[in-house]
């Protein structure tokens, strides 16, 4: 069985009185170790669909099935405890809380989810991003660049076996963009982690092993790399 | 349509709409504030500004009134009539009556109605068929509000005896001046029910017209004996309202801090619009906008809130002074002098105080951040980032500057009262929670600093996350803290004041109260009306057996250099083996008490003693008898019986000026061992058909401390308003907290927070406020408990308290305020937890 089954998914939203038919009958599946890319312009789907394998949003029909769960057969609580245990998130904008160092960002996601030892882990995972020496430092303190990699460990901390990412490069430049996706590879590869990210640019893209292109809600061409 | 208003209109109203509940929480905040003052403004005016002694009722269009201690002698109207002028006298009995012998004490006014000259000047609608009844017993004519018909029959207490009078006729209004609750009866009669045969209470003079009523004055003086007073018309109304005058102000000064509290958050509602218009604000002033228009922009959002809030404050505060004038009235009673409230009216006077002072301190609490949005220069404020507003903290000049106020407060606290009025003390207190609100900052940064690892240890990662938030927003977080701080040390600082008060009181009534059982005429007492019983009670129960010894008490209400007083008469030597009256530190009790009886000596209260500035060894000057009498005061005791305070003499002393022996108050000692009941069935026997009352010393004590804790019910309830206000306050803000904070509760819900957790950040940040606001306002509130005790009440009404923790009331008032804060947080977190983190987290 796949990580990650996604069969036949529509997702349609309701903007006032007009249905937006944002995914058609999507299928997909992803496998520990797997480096996908969802490319695609803005508006096609990507972040809809991101937001359905991280068990954060329920398909109108169809199925997603995440470590043997199906997403649409879950409460809130259980789709919460899905998520702490199998998912982690990276944003286009980091999304770290100003108000926490570092450390304190990563430790978050293992605090909520009761975990012992969330600092050790915590520590750990920076190290991992090559960020130990930043722990104590609140994120206005740092780069963008140093930003995405703490949120990189954070998504980590839990040990998930899916990483979603929403465009992680988006606000960063290209070289450091590179830097990050580089990072990503090898710290998915070294933890076994799948890894599914949604970006708009081509080169990104060509770092992934695999590329699933989207055009209006609908998957357009699945190409392997490698 | 205008730039301006278009401007005001899209920028300004849009969003307040989009944001319905925090808006109505805000005008609502406002509008509390102001309705505690319209309330207290009104009812005050009612019950106590407008205040009209009414035994001065039905004076007619006289202009002067002769009175003196005690009364006149009838034989000085016969002189007064012989004298060469055109005057015109009418001779008067004043007394207050109970019909059925409950309920208010009504005035029972005796007048010459054949004789009288205001005769002509109220109407009454006797018919003969009524005017028949008269032979039959004692005709009265009485106000409309007593809703008593002509004809009809109506027992009436007067001092010690309840008899049966008939209503002659129905008194119609006069002129202007209210008459409604008053009883009229001829003044044979008057002088026969109330004990005052060959006596009246006051002679009314209209003097003749070509010279000023002062001269008459001072012609009439020339004629007159030196132990009568000849005071303008309305002088005993003059003399009340300057004594409730400190009373109203100190209610007043009370009802502010509800808008001081509510001025606290408006300043908070203006701060987050600044913060979160910052990006506009920078396009704005990019577009060409001025810094003027960002000023008057801000201020006029201030303004909306201002106008919406104080005129919903007039509505209901006018609906408030309903209940307000009800308290009011019952402390006026019960302390100073019967009185009935005037009706309430929204005036002119207090819609423009009440409009006033809501839009002038909102306007004066949005100057600040509506000042700092001006001078955003464009580029910062359009650049990312700065979400949180930030609140200047140069910590240590903050620190040095609260420090100075603390200091200023502190000798402000030592100057004396400015006519009567505490001044300085209310501007110490306004400087303390200055110096309290400019010390919060470190405070929460202490307690940040201090409890994280305790805090998330106890309560979890969410309390962790609540505390960094807290600090993280640490403008916010202070000005809700100062804001409901203030509330709360309002609560502590009343609190500590009226505990002290009542323990005070309580211990003085147990030192006060040594006699077994007491006696006075039934009705409702009052500090100004002193009905006699027959003074062959006391004299026949110092006879029963069982009775160890019986202490009589007379008192009078009087006038002293302008202000109302009680001239009392005790048995000197019974207060002194009875161990009752405590003086003030250093005086010789029983060598006082020895000395009281052997001449014109006096003993003063302690608020009469600070009133006229008076010592031991002073002189009192005292018109009785025919003659100016002077009394040395051998000393000066405790009391906290009323207002205005006493002047006692030995009860000899008294009879020899005022030899009428109906006693007052009347104190039974009884025989050790006796059983009280059996002493008290006989004094019921020799009370007999007389409408006396008979309290064993618990229960006058009982008694006491009902009417004490009536009496600050009203601060009770601007307590209430004042917190109220600041728990609105308190979830409004956290609303705002969560709106502007939705990305980080989404982000929460990516990273695995569920429901409960999210619900229990907010509560936690709710709880972490109240905590601190509780502390913060406890402190503060104990500080100005001692200002409230030893100043400002000191200043006013000459009060010794002694200081006490009332524990009990404190932890019951605090622990509500804290579950209310925690409470308050309950609606943001719903709104928090139902918010589509999908959404909230891809909001740009």
């Amino acid at each position: 069985m796949a990580l990650l089954e996604v069969k036949n998914v529509t997702k349609v939203y309701h903007a006032g009185s007009a249905p937006v038919l944002a995914l058609r009958e999507i299928s997909l599946d992803l496998d520990s170790g797997d480096f996908v890319a969802l490319a695609g312009k803005s508006g096609c789907g990507k972040s809809t669909l991101l937001n359905l394998c991280g068990a954060m949003d329920f398909p109108t029909s169809g199925e997603v099935i995440l470590g043997g769960q199906v997403t649409s057969n879950l409460t809130d609580a259980g789709l919460t405890r899905l998520r702490r245990e199998k998912v982690g998130f990276i944003f286009q904008s980091f999304q770290l809380i100003h108000t926490l160092t570092a450390v304190e960002n990563v430790e978050l996601p293992l605090l909520l989810a009761h975990r012992s030892g969330a600092r050790a882990i915590a520590a750990e995972r920076l190290r991992r991003v090559e960020m130990k020496e930043y722990a104590h430092r609140f994120p206005h303190q740092l780069s963008g660049g140093q930003q995405q990699r703490v949120a990189i460990a954070r998504a980590l901390a839990g040990n998930p076996s899916l990483l979603l990412a929403d465009e992680p490069t988006g606000n960063l430049d290209s070289a450091t963009g590179d830097t990050v996706l580089t990072l990503l590879r090898r710290t998915a590869h070294e933890f076994g982690v799948a890894v599914l990210t949604a970006t708009h640019s081509t080169e990104s893209a060509a770092m992934f092993d695999r590329i699933v292109r989207m055009r209006d809600g609908r998957i357009a061409e699945a190409a392997v790399l490698l | 349509m205008s730039f301006e208003w278009l401007l005001f209109l899209r920028l300004i109203l849009r969003p307040l709409a989009r944001e319905p509940i925090r808006t109505a929480l805000a005008i609502f905040a406002v509008a509390l504030g102001v309705s505690a003052v319209v309330a207290i403004d009104l009812a005050g005016q009612a019950a106590a500004g407008s205040f009209h002694s009414s035994l001065e009722s039905l004076a007619g269009n006289s202009d002067l009134q002769i009175t003196a201690p005690g009364g006149l002698d009838e034989r000085l109207l016969g002189k007064l009539v012989q004298l060469p002028y055109a005057f015109q006298f009418a001779p008067r009995i004043e007394s207050f009556a109970f019909i059925n012998g409950k309920g208010e004490a009504v005035p029972f006014i005796g007048l010459d109605l054949i004789g009288h000259a205001a005769q002509r000047e109220f109407a009454t609608d006797t018919s003969a068929q009524q005017a028949n009844l008269l032979s039959e017993g004692y005709p009265i004519w009485v106000g409309q509000q007593l809703h008593l018909r002509a004809g009809e029959r109506v027992p009436l207490l007067i001092n010690d005896t309840l008899r049966t009078f008939i209503v002659a006729g129905i008194l119609k209004p006069e002129k202007e001046k209210v008459v409604e609750r008053v009883i009229v009866a001829d003044i044979g009669l008057a002088q026969e029910v109330t004990g005052k045969l060959g006596k009246l209470d006051s002679i009314d003079v209209r003097t003749p017209q070509g010279k000023p009523a002062v001269d008459w004055r001072t012609i009439l003086g020339s004629t007159l004996p030196a132990s009568v007073s000849i005071d303008p018309q309305g002088a005993r109304t003059q003399e009340y309202r300057k004594m409730l005058a400190a009373f109203r102000l100190n209610l007043r000064a009370l009802s502010y801090i509800a808008l001081i509290v509510g001025a606290f958050l408006i300043y908070n509602t203006i701060s987050i619009s600044v913060v979160r218009r910052r990006n506009e604000i920078g396009v704005l002033r990019a577009l060409g906008g001025t810094r003027r228009m960002i000023l008057g922009g801000f201020l006029a959002e201030a303004l909306f809130l201002a106008v919406a809030g104080s005129s919903a404050g007039l509505l209901i505060g006018r609906f408030l002074a309903v209940g307000a004038v009800k308290l009011i009235g019952n402390t006026v009673q019960s302390l100073y002098v019967s009185s009935q409230p005037a009706p309430i009216h929204l005036t002119l006077a207090a819609t423009i105080t009440g409009l006033g002072l809501g839009l002038g301190v909102s306007l004066l609490a949005a100057l600040a951040p509506a000042l700092e949005a001006s001078r955003i220069a464009p580029v910062e404020a359009m650049a990312r980032g700065r979400e949180e507003y930030s609140l200047a903290l140069r910590s240590r000049s903050v620190s040095l500057w609260a420090l100075l106020l603390v200091a200023v407060a502190a000798i402000l606290c030592k100057l004396p009262a400015v006519r009567g009025r505490p001044v300085f003390a209310y501007i110490a207190v306004v400087l303390l929670i200055a110096a309290t609100a400019a010390i919060i900052p470190s405070a929460v940064y202490l307690l940040a600093g201090t409890t994280h690892h305790v805090l998330q240890k106890l309560l979890g990662m969410e309390a962790m996350l609540a505390l960094r938030a807290l600090r993280g927003s640490i403008g916010r977080t202070s000005v809700l803290t100062a804001a409901l701080a203030t509330a709360v040390a309002m609560t502590t600082s009343v609190g500590i004041m009226v505990g002290s008060f009542r323990e005070t009181v309580r211990v003085w009534m147990n030192h006060q109260l040594q006699a077994d059982l007491y006696l006075r005429p039934a009705g409702s007492p009052g500090a100004d009306r002193h009905p006699t019983m027959d003074p062959e009670i006391a004299d026949r129960i110092e006879r029963l057996p069982g009775v160890a010894a019986v202490d009589r008490f007379r008192a009078y209400r009087i006038s002293y250099d302008g202000l109302p007083a009680t001239l009392a008469g005790g048995e000197s030597s019974r207060v002194r083996d009875s161990d009752a009256t405590t003086f003030l530190p250093g005086e010789d009790r029983d060598a006082i008490l020895s000395k009281l009886p052997t001449g014109d000596y006096a003993v003063v209260s302690e608020p009469f003693a600070n009133e006229h500035n008076v010592h031991a060894g002073s002189i009192l000057q005292i018109p009785l008898a025919g003659a100016v009498r002077r009394f040395r005061v051998l000393g000066i005791y405790y009391d906290y019986a009323a207002g205005g305070g006493y002047i006692i003499l030995d009860r000899r002393t008294l009879l020899k000026y005022l030899p009428d022996p109906a006693e007052s108050n009347v104190a039974v000692y009884l025989k050790r061992g006796v059983e009280a009941g059996a002493v008290r069935r006989g004094i019921g026997r020799v009370i007999g058909g007389r409408a006396v009352m008979v309290f064993s010393n618990g229960a006058l004590r009982r008694g006491a401390l009902q009417v004490f804790d009536r009496t600050f019910r009203i601060t009770y309830a601007l307590e209430a308003v004042a917190v109220i206000v600041a728990v609105m306050g308190i979830a409004g803000a956290l609303l705002a907290m969560v709106i502007d904070r939705r990305r980080e509760f989404a982000l929460l819900r990516f990273l695995g927070a569920s429901q409960l957790q999210v619900r229990g950040i907010i509560l936690c940040e709710a709880g972490l406020l109240g905590l601190l606001a509780n502390a913060i306002g406890l402190i503060l509130g104990a500080i100005l408990s001692l200002i409230l005790i030893f100043v400002i009440n000191k200043q006013s009404f000459g009060w010794t308290i002694q200081f006490h923790w009332p524990a009990a009331l404190l932890l019951t008032a605090l622990t509500g305020i804290y579950a209310a804060t925690v409470l308050a947080g309950l609606y943001p977190a719903r709104t928090a937890v139902r918010m589509n983190p999908i959404e909230m987290i891809h909001e740009a």
